[in-house]
């Protein structure tokens, strides 16, 4: 579809007909003192050779790759996006489409969804994968209120190993609703102690990440045996799509429901922004989904064809009783994870997670060779904590000095782990950049 | 869709303004929607049960039936208990369209108050509120 502005004519014949003077009286509901008055106060206009000289003057202010070497992850993942992917993403027929309200005018978006939604299940091991959602964050969210539609039970409980800006988001997601959240301790080991959920009587959901914010691989399926005993569901989060490539999926670990985050595949950084809220759950479940789902079926003459399905969980039918109020997806983001796994294949996606994790033991045995300290033993996937006698801290500024960032200082999270830092290792880290980091550790 | 006329409406049921019929049958009460509720919903595609021994006020949502244009909920007619849910009908949601008040009834339930079947709108009374458009 093109988009077409409207013209003075187009927008006066517009609000004749709804009997409006001008475009401000459509904004006459909202009370005069909350309206601006004047003009924003910005700074004078820029050339655009001004521009680009003010936007280089604030990049040169960061750290970015490829100057410097970055090991932070912690939720956002520097991985090579195959340039099939950014040549094809960036057609029109994909960059400029709206939501497919209208099968007739966008089987090719549709159909893409569909593939997208097909893949997700397979990653995750789950029946049904809706259209996708703003990020991980928000479809953990989103999980968690739909278990406790499901339950019919008004408390969650959320591992403390679950990413902070997540527990954040659900906090804000749950904070007027009258449900509890509450949070699952750690163990000494970097992993959730769902021991401490010995009787889960009367929660809707028991969440956990893996791998979890620490790297660590939690045991998915003895928490799913606690949870389920006590009539509550398995919320499986994770923020490294990737690393389904070489662990169990979730769904074959018992989740009920899969939530998390899909930029691994094929997204850019962008600072934190756009993502992928990938949202999965067994068929049984399908119904208390959140969001669009788009289904295949056949028209009149036989053939295939992808459709919106199920759409009256959604607020345009169901109004307030609707399962969420957000019916927006991330197409665009959800298609480059469909071209990211579609490119890679099963067997890519599996060697791709598998130099993830060699590099990142490979880093991990080197550290420990040069004096600092893993204090979890759990298995990992590309992330680990480490830390030195003494602390890391100036070690990691000792290395910011030679453009090597090494970690996300975990103190301003978890304030018990002042001096320790996550590290995160992928594909794009060579042999002598983790050498040169040891090297920087050593001196 | 049907005429009010055309709407069949049992003698032997009692109905209420929310579209749902209900039967009398010894201690318990048989629960279902009425010709008119599933002809307005058009085909049925999914019917949601409550669990037995979930206890309902009157008014209470406690079904929901779902046609491909919209979704509605029922609510229990008089006050009472589950005793017994429709499964087949789970299986097959499109009863409801062709057989509401037999095939197609969704619960059984133990009303609090066995005398507050009376209270419900007969046949006639329940026609001409779809009359009035109610």
């Amino acid at each position: 579809m093109r988009y077409l502005p409207h013209t003075e004519e187009d927008i006066a014949a517009m609000l004749g007909v709804i009997g409006a003077r001008e475009i401000d009286d459509l904004f006459a509901a909202i009370p005069p003192d909350c309206r601006l008055r004047g003009e924003l106060r910005l700074p004078a206009a820029l050339s655009e050779w001004e521009l680009d000289d003010h936007m280089d003057r604030l990049a040169g202010m960061m750290a970015v790759s490829p100057e410097y070497r970055l090991y932070v992850g912690a939720g956002s993942y520097d991985h090579h996006i195959p340039a099939a992917v950014r040549s094809l993403l960036g057609r029109s027929e994909f960059v400029t489409s709206y939501t497919p309200y209208q099968p007739e005018m966008l089987q090719g978006t549709l159909q893409g969804i569909y593939e997208y939604q097909t893949l997700t299940a397979r990653l995750l091991g789950m029946d049904v994968v809706t259209a996708s959602h703003y990020d991980g964050a928000t479809a953990l969210a989103e999980a968690l209120l739909m278990a406790v539609r499901i339950t019919k039970k008004k408390r969650v409980a959320l591992s403390r190993a679950i990413h902070p800006h997540y527990r954040q988001v659900v906090r804000t997601y749950f904070a007027p609703t009258g449900y509890e959240v509450e949070e699952i301790p750690l163990l000494a080991t970097g992993l959730t102690d769902v021991g401490r959920l010995e009787k889960p009587d009367g929660l809707a959901a028991v969440a956990l990440q893996s791998p979890n914010f620490f790297g660590c691989i939690e045991d998915l399926r003895g928490a799913g045996e606690r949870a389920h005993a006590g009539g509550a569901l398995l919320v499986a989060a994770f923020t490294e799509a990737l690393a389904y490539g070489i662990l169990k999926n979730p769904g074959s670990q018992g989740a009920d429901i899969v939530a998390g985050e899909g930029q691994s595949l094929g997204i850019p950084r962008s600072f934190g922004g756009p993502a992928l809220g990938m949202l999965a759950t067994r068929r049984q479940h399908m119904r208390s989904l959140p969001g669009r789902l788009v289904g295949r079926t056949k028209d009149r003459e036989g053939r295939d064809g992808f459709v919106l399905t199920l759409a009256t969980r959604e607020q345009h039918i169901r109004r307030e009783k609707a399962t969420s109020n957000i019916c927006s997806n991330n197409s665009l983001c959800a298609l480059a994870a469909a071209m990211t796994m579609a490119s890679l294949g099963r067997t890519g996606f599996r060697q791709l997670a598998s130099l993830n994790r060699d590099k990142a033991e490979y880093l991990k045995s080197a550290l420990k060779g040069a004096g600092c300290t893993l204090p979890f033993d759990a298995p990992t996937f590309n992330e680990f904590v480490v830390t030195a006698p003494g602390g890391f801290d100036a070690i990691y500024e000792g290395l910011l000095a030679q453009k090597i960032v090494a970690g996300l200082p975990l103190g301003p999270y978890y304030p018990e782990l002042a001096g320790h830092y996550l590290l995160c290792v992928t594909e794009t880290a060579g042999r002598e950049d983790l050498d040169a980091l040891v090297q920087g550790v050593r001196s | 869709m049907k005429k009010i006329e055309e709407i069949k409406l049992p003698e032997e049921l009692r109905y209420s303004a929310d579209h749902e019929w209900v039967h009398p049958e010894g201690d318990l009460v048989r629960i279902g929607i009425t010709d008119y509720a599933q002809d307005q919903l058009g085909d049925v595609v999914y019917v949601e049960l409550p669990a037995v021994g979930t206890h309902f006020a009157q008014g209470a949502v406690f079904a929901t039936v779902e046609s491909v244009k919209a979704v509605s909920e029922c609510v229990m007619p008089l006050a009472g208990k589950i005793a017994a849910v429709n499964g087949p009908l789970v299986e097959d949601p499109a009863v409801l369209n062709v057989n509401p008040y037999g095939d197609g009834w969704m619960v059984q339930a133990t009303p609090d108050d066995p005398a507050a079947v009376a209270a419900l709108l007969t046949a006639e009374g329940y026609r001409t509120r779809l009359k009035g458009g109610v």
